[in-house]
């Protein structure tokens, strides 16, 4: 069986926001929901580096440990869903999650937030019919076996979704064609006694593609 | 002649246009052959460090943060998160349950050894005023919303593991809607009320010299006789104070729990959760004690927050030195058992 997941190579994500456009288009999910989101670090400076972020469908999820109904299942897949007609809106979940998934219609007074809305890895939800199904947790694209539309239409392909091991092999591919040893999430090893072979590798790879 | 013409235009159009596109190439070749790494180095690269990652773990933003979300206050990772589960899930539950079944069970044992502690002496059916009405109305308020707020508590906590199973989505569902519910609503104004007994008895609740003696004697289970007590005993003394401490604890973690409006982020979420969950618990146990030492574990302790009147020698044993004040103001059972109803006419109380 599949274990989907997400990874955001940040080294190409270009803040577009298109993963952002496509989710709340794909999904229709509620004014004021956003269920991914694009963190920019140190924006504007040298070092900027942006990411995609939305619910990563942990292996061992948080949300799923701390709810107080169970209304966490993961599917066959290793996606993980929520029965909304069992979600009490205790916000659990959201102070558990590492990734700030969860979210809330609104944030009132006794504890009032509504049902909880978070990506589904567009697998869509427990429901009695498929108009259910889109009303409360958006598309179901896994059932007509497509991927997710926020990595679909990422227009540099940073964000990837799928099999973990065909993501991963993806993302190793491209860490081998940039030429350098930690070439993934972090920066080119200026300092070493290679800088000079390993710029070289750079520029040749930049020329093909990476 | 004009189709000739136009002819030789498109020509001359696809021409230049192959010519172009040809040059493209040509340019893209001639790149390739000249790229300049630093050049490379510099744009196709992202320069987030080991640092930036850290600071990112450590769940720091610096001014250069952003955020596509609409008023998103987050970080990138939520790192105090997984901290909080493991708190919760793996200290807080397992010794939660061991503190309250603990003392379900010392309490039963303590009973099958010493069983209820029965008065000494036969009684003289006189009674003396304890408790006015409004302190009743209060203590029972207090109690009804403490006990329905504990089992709430406890199903947030505990319930998934019982009643899902049990008795199946639909019904579960409902149930921790209403539990929760209940809960959220009921907690402010148990706050407000417990806050108001806790002024009202305040006087009767200011520690002496004498209870620490009570203590020694562990409330008169240790060595003969009954141990010193004023109007209320160290024992009772020590729950008031519990409950003014840990109490207003819980209180104020539940309404920064309940009110999120104001805005407050999931850390101060999480810290509340916390000592929302302890102080809870261990008020439920300490409860317990309370709640058996006030019904079956005490001869005429009960009828005391049920009617307003204990019996005198009831009084005498249990809490001697009160006794000695207010001697003199004793009433018969009919007199009691009429002004209980009434809105205490005659006798006043005093401490």
């Amino acid at each position: 069986m599949a274990q989907m997941k997400f990874m955001c190579d940040a080294e190409r994500c270009i803040e577009c926001n298109g993963c952002v456009t496509a989710c709340k288009n794909a999904n229709e999910v509620e004014w004021g929901v956003q269920r991914r989101r694009v963190v920019t670090l140190n924006d504007g400076e040298a070092s900027e580096v942006s990411i995609s972020v939305a619910c990563m469908h942990c292996d061992d999820a948080p949300c799923m440990a701390v709810c107080p109904t169970d209304c966490f299942y993961k599917t066959d897949d290793g996606i993980v869903l929520h029965d909304k007609d069992l979600c009490i809106g205790c916000g659990y979940c959201l102070y558990a999650c590492p990734f700030g998934a969860p979210q809330f219609l609104k944030q009132s007074a006794f504890g009032e937030r509504g049902k909880m809305d978070k990506c589904t890895f567009c697998a869509g939800g427990p429901a009695d019919s498929k108009e259910e199904e889109y009303e409360k947790y958006g598309a179901n694209r896994i059932a007509e076996g497509k991927l997710p539309l926020c990595a679909e239409m990422c227009s540099t392909k940073a964000l990837l979704a799928g099999d973990a091991q065909t993501v991963a092999d993806i993302f190793r591919q491209r860490v081998v064609h940039r030429g350098h040893k930690d070439g993934a999430w972090s920066e080119v090893n200026r300092q070493g006694p290679d800088t000079a072979a390993a710029m070289d590798h750079l520029a040749y790879d930049a020329t093909r593609q990476g | 002649m004009s189709k000739q013409k136009r002819t030789m235009t498109l020509t001359g159009w696809l021409a230049i246009m192959l010519m172009m596109v040809m040059s493209l190439g040509f340019a893209s070749q001639a790149m390739a052959q000249s790229a300049d790494p630093e050049r490379e180095l510099t744009t196709s690269v992202g320069a987030a460090t080991p640092d930036t990652w850290r600071q990112v773990r450590s769940g720091e933003t610096g001014p250069n943060f952003r955020d596509s979300r609409a008023e998103s206050t987050y970080n990138l990772i939520n790192a105090s998160g997984e901290s909080w589960r493991q708190i919760r899930n793996r200290w807080v539950s397992p010794f939660g349950l061991i503190a309250i079944g603990g003392m379900l069970g010392l309490i039963t044992l303590f009973y099958l050894i010493f069983g209820r502690k029965e008065l000494d002496e036969p009684r003289t059916g006189r009674k003396l005023l304890r408790w006015t009405l409004l302190e009743r109305s209060l203590h029972w308020t207090v109690a009804t919303l403490f006990i329905v707020l504990a089992l709430t508590g406890l199903n947030l906590l505990f319930g998934k593991f019982v009643f899902r199973g049990l008795l199946g989505d639909a019904f579960w569902g409902a149930m921790i809607s209403g539990t929760k519910i209940l809960h959220n609503y009921l907690g402010p104004i148990f706050g407000v009320l417990l806050v108001i007994l806790l002024a009202k008895l305040f006087w009767h609740n200011i520690p002496r010299k004498h209870d620490l003696t009570w203590f020694k004697k562990g409330g008169g289970l240790i060595g003969k006789g009954h141990a010193d007590a004023g109007f209320a005993n160290a024992g009772e003394k020590g729950w008031y104070w519990l409950l003014a401490t840990a109490g207003i604890a819980v209180i104020a973690s539940g309404l920064v729990l309940d009110f999120p409006n104001y805005g407050q982020g999931r850390d101060t979420m999480q810290w509340a959760n916390v000592i929302h969950a302890v102080g809870a618990l261990g008020l439920t146990a300490v409860a317990l004690g309370h709640i058996y030492i006030g019904t079956v574990g005490t001869e005429g302790s009960l009828e005391g927050m049920a009617t307003g009147y204990v019996d005198e020698c009831w009084a005498k044993e249990h809490h001697n030195l009160w006794y000695e004040e207010v001697k003199d103001k004793t009433v018969s059972a009919e007199e009691a058992g009429r002004s209980g109803l009434d809105d205490e006419p005659a006798p006043q109380r005093t401490s």
